[in-house]
């Protein structure tokens, strides 16, 4: 928990005592995702009471394929998976094996979010056409947003930790450690928005 | 890790300006942080409140006179908009909260003096651009709620401004309200226990609780509203197949929470002022706790009263009218302990007590009329009728702005080593309770007798009724007067306050006044005992 350093010889010399506290950078990234999670759950609350009480006619009712969302959600676990690797690779200071698990994370990102553009241009519906194709892309945009800002994330980290020796390393790791959490945040909204969209 | 808070590194205090210099610059530090959002917001409580004398001048005549019924509209949406947001919102949460919470948590700064920083610079520019849009064509005039479909058939550039300077003042609130968890939770000097810490960092906590779980449905909702608006989808259009009343659920799901975020704080605050000034123990310190934990809980469950006459289905009617009056309990649970505390003090009548007691005046006022319109067949009658704008004007201004100004008495002399003049501090007070009451307690005759809220022109009959309360606009106006005359008196030759002019116990008196940089010379000094007034002088060891 908190440490203030009040040890005697400092305290002889006033000006000298600053504080110094354990790291919480994690628990505000903690709060923050929560703060965000409330944001997806607004939209998932207002996409749930449209389906509900907002019965599209017939006409209007679209069949979402599945295929290329299955697969979508496939890379985003897999890349949990990778990322839990670089992180692993990096407490064992094998920095080239961390750094090449991170560029394969990034990569499948990018991998899913051609694919949703690749969704985007083959459904048969615009943005504006009902309520349905509205929220649709409001959510899957929305998460496609995190995605990209997950893999510049992890882009900049990778590239950060080849510089200067590594400027992330086994014992600087709080910025691998905060991405990873953002991305396992993203995943989790990604399964749950799968279901929900794709499978409700 | 550790991390060093290093005021002196990170601020870069030799190259940082000296005097009133530094408030206009990017400080780190929670006092200087403090200070700008307070003075921020008095700047924006100004504009608000030339506002709301243009409203109460227009309504002082049954006719749309003295402005176009479309300016009207826009008057009153900003006038909503800049009280809520950029007034109560930043003083009671960011002013206070930045210059209080470290003191009582036995902290050097906030644990994200950076963040911290940012927070607050976020919201002059959006204050700014909002204030700005009323002079682009076609401002915002839906209200502060901007409820669809107006907020989408009315002029719409007015409108996007407001959604983006709302969504920055949301952003900036969650930035606060992350750093305030953070801070209490974990930033607690060794050796103080969460029981003993003072109330109003309970207060914050749950009021941080609330921002950074309401906040960003709010946020959520006004970027679907600004599709609506720019892409023309139709979430909440109904032409297009949307539905209205999801935007209300949305908007209230942060909108009634926000009351307790802008109430939250005030409750915090009254319960360190009353226990210096009548010189007790605050009565009752673990019910005050729970509930404060009871409304964050249930604030987050009553949302859908907002919407009684919205087609909301009987089931969920008989709900959130059960769970709203449930809320009396928590609050009348302190309310009984501030006049327990009170009971048998030795009361000393000053402004922060004046101010104080005003406020629990007020607001049990504003709290009765509140179960009242919990109750459904007695929100129908008087549903967008003055009923309501008399019940929550009792509550954010007899409740919060008491309160701010109550505070402002009580910690001006920490901050600048100066006592305000009571004299004129307790003539602000008899010129702003008799204003106030005289201003909002008529309206509540209005609403019964059914003059409906946001309109400019209205039936003769209630001119009379109307007058009185543009009268008492007028006297809350003038009652600033002698506060900025004060203030200014005070800065200019103030008598000097000493550490600790009220013999309080809280940690922020046991520092100089104002504080050093790293707010004590040395060690936090550990407060076992925030409200031991009347026992022995156990602050320190």
């Amino acid at each position: 928990m908190t440490t203030l350093d009040s040890s005697k010889e400092i305290q002889k010399n006033n000006s000298e005592v600053h504080e110094t506290h354990e790291d919480f950078r994690m628990f505000g990234l903690i709060t923050f995702l929560i703060a965000d999670g409330m944001t997806f759950a607004g939209f998932f609350a207002a996409y749930l009471t449209y389906k509900a009480v907002n019965p599209l006619p017939d006409g209007a009712i679209y069949e979402l394929e599945l295929p290329i969302p299955t697969l979508n959600t496939i890379l985003l676990l897999v890349s949990s998976a990778t990322f839990h690797k670089a992180g692993k690779a990096l407490l064992k200071d094998k920095n080239s094996d961390s750094q090449k698990w991170l560029f394969f994370t990034a990569f499948l990102g990018i991998i899913f979010l051609i694919c949703q553009l690749f969704e985007y241009f083959h459904l048969p519906f615009g943005l504006t056409d009902n309520l349905f194709a509205s929220t649709f892309y409001a959510l899957t945009g929305f998460h496609g947003l995190h995605v990209t800002l997950g893999t510049l994330m992890i882009l900049i980290i990778t590239w950060q930790s080849r510089i200067n020796g590594g400027r992330i390393t086994s014992q600087n790791m709080f910025p691998l450690e905060a991405v990873e959490l953002y991305w396992h945040f993203v995943d989790g909204i990604w399964v749950i928005l799968f279901i929900i969209l794709y499978l409700l | 890790m550790t991390i060093s808070i290093d005021p002196q590194k990170t601020n870069n205090e030799s190259l940082q300006p000296k005097g009133w210099l530094r408030y206009f610059s990017f400080s780190l530090d929670h006092k200087v942080i403090g200070i700008q959002y307070l003075v921020c917001g008095f700047l924006f409580y100004l504009i608000g409140g030339t506002l709301a004398s243009a409203i109460r001048i227009e309504l002082a005549s049954p006719m749309s006179d003295f402005m176009p019924r479309d300016v009207y509209n826009q008057v009153l949406t900003l006038h909503g908009t800049i009280m809520i947001f950029l007034w109560i919102v930043p003083v009671v949460n960011g002013a206070f909260g930045n210059y209080l919470i470290p003191f009582y948590v036995g902290a050097r700064d906030m644990a994200f003096p950076r963040l911290n920083a940012v927070a607050f610079w976020l919201i002059p520019p959006s204050g700014l651009m909002l204030v700005a849009s009323y002079f682009v064509e076609g401002a915002a005039q839906a209200g502060w709620t901007a409820y669809p479909p107006l907020s989408i058939t009315t002029p719409q550039s007015g409108q996007i401004i407001w959604i983006l300077s709302v969504l920055l003042l949301g952003g900036s609130s969650i930035f606060g309200g992350i750093n305030f968890i953070a801070t209490i939770i974990k930033l607690r000097r060794p050796g103080l226990k969460l029981m003993q810490l003072p109330m109003y960092c309970w207060a914050m906590l749950g009021t941080s609780l609330l921002v950074v779980l309401s906040t960003p449905v709010l946020a959520g909702t006004l970027i679907l509203l600004s599709f609506d608006i720019i892409a023309n989808t139709g979430f909440f259009n109904p032409v297009l197949g949307g539905n209205v009343v999801v935007y209300q659920h949305l908007f209230w799901f942060y909108s009634h929470p926000a009351v307790y975020i802008m109430v939250l704080p005030a409750f915090g605050l009254v319960s360190e002022i009353l226990p210096v000034h009548a010189r007790k123990p605050l009565f009752g310190y673990t019910t005050m706790v729970f509930s404060i934990m009871g409304i964050v809980v249930l604030g987050l469950v009553v949302w859908a009263h907002h919407m009684f006459t919205s087609g909301t289905p009987p089931w969920m009617r008989l709900f959130f009218t059960i769970a709203t009056a449930f809320i009396a309990v928590p609050t009348g649970i302190k309310f009984f302990n501030w006049v327990a505390t009170l009971w048998g003090g030795k009361i000393s009548i000053n402004s922060a007590m004046l101010f104080s007691c005003g406020f629990i005046i007020n607001f049990v006022f504003g709290g009765i009329t509140g179960v009242a319109l919990a109750q459904v067949p007695f929100d129908i009658h008087v549903h967008d009728t003055y009923f309501v704008v008399a019940h929550f004007h009792y509550i954010v201004y007899g409740g919060t702005v008491f309160i701010i100004f109550s505070s402002i008495y009580h910690w001006f002399p920490k901050v600048t080593g100066k006592m305000l003049n009571e004299k004129l501090g307790i003539l602000h007070f008899i010129i702003t309770f008799i204003g106030f009451n005289l201003c909002f307690a008529p309206q509540h005759w209005l609403g019964l007798n059914g003059m409906p809220r946001r309109v400019a022109e209205y039936d003769p009959q209630f001119q009379f009724v109307n007058q009185i309360s543009s009268l008492g606009a007028l006297l809350m106006a003038i009652s600033t007067i002698p506060f900025l005359i004060n203030v200014f008196l005070c800065v200019r030759n103030g008598k000097e306050a000493g550490d600790n002019p009220w013999n309080a116990l809280t940690p922020e008196w046991l520092t100089s006044s104002p504080p050093p940089v790293e707010n004590w010379e040395g060690e936090a000094p550990l407060v076992e005992e925030p409200y031991g007034y009347g026992k022995k002088f156990s602050a320190q060891k």
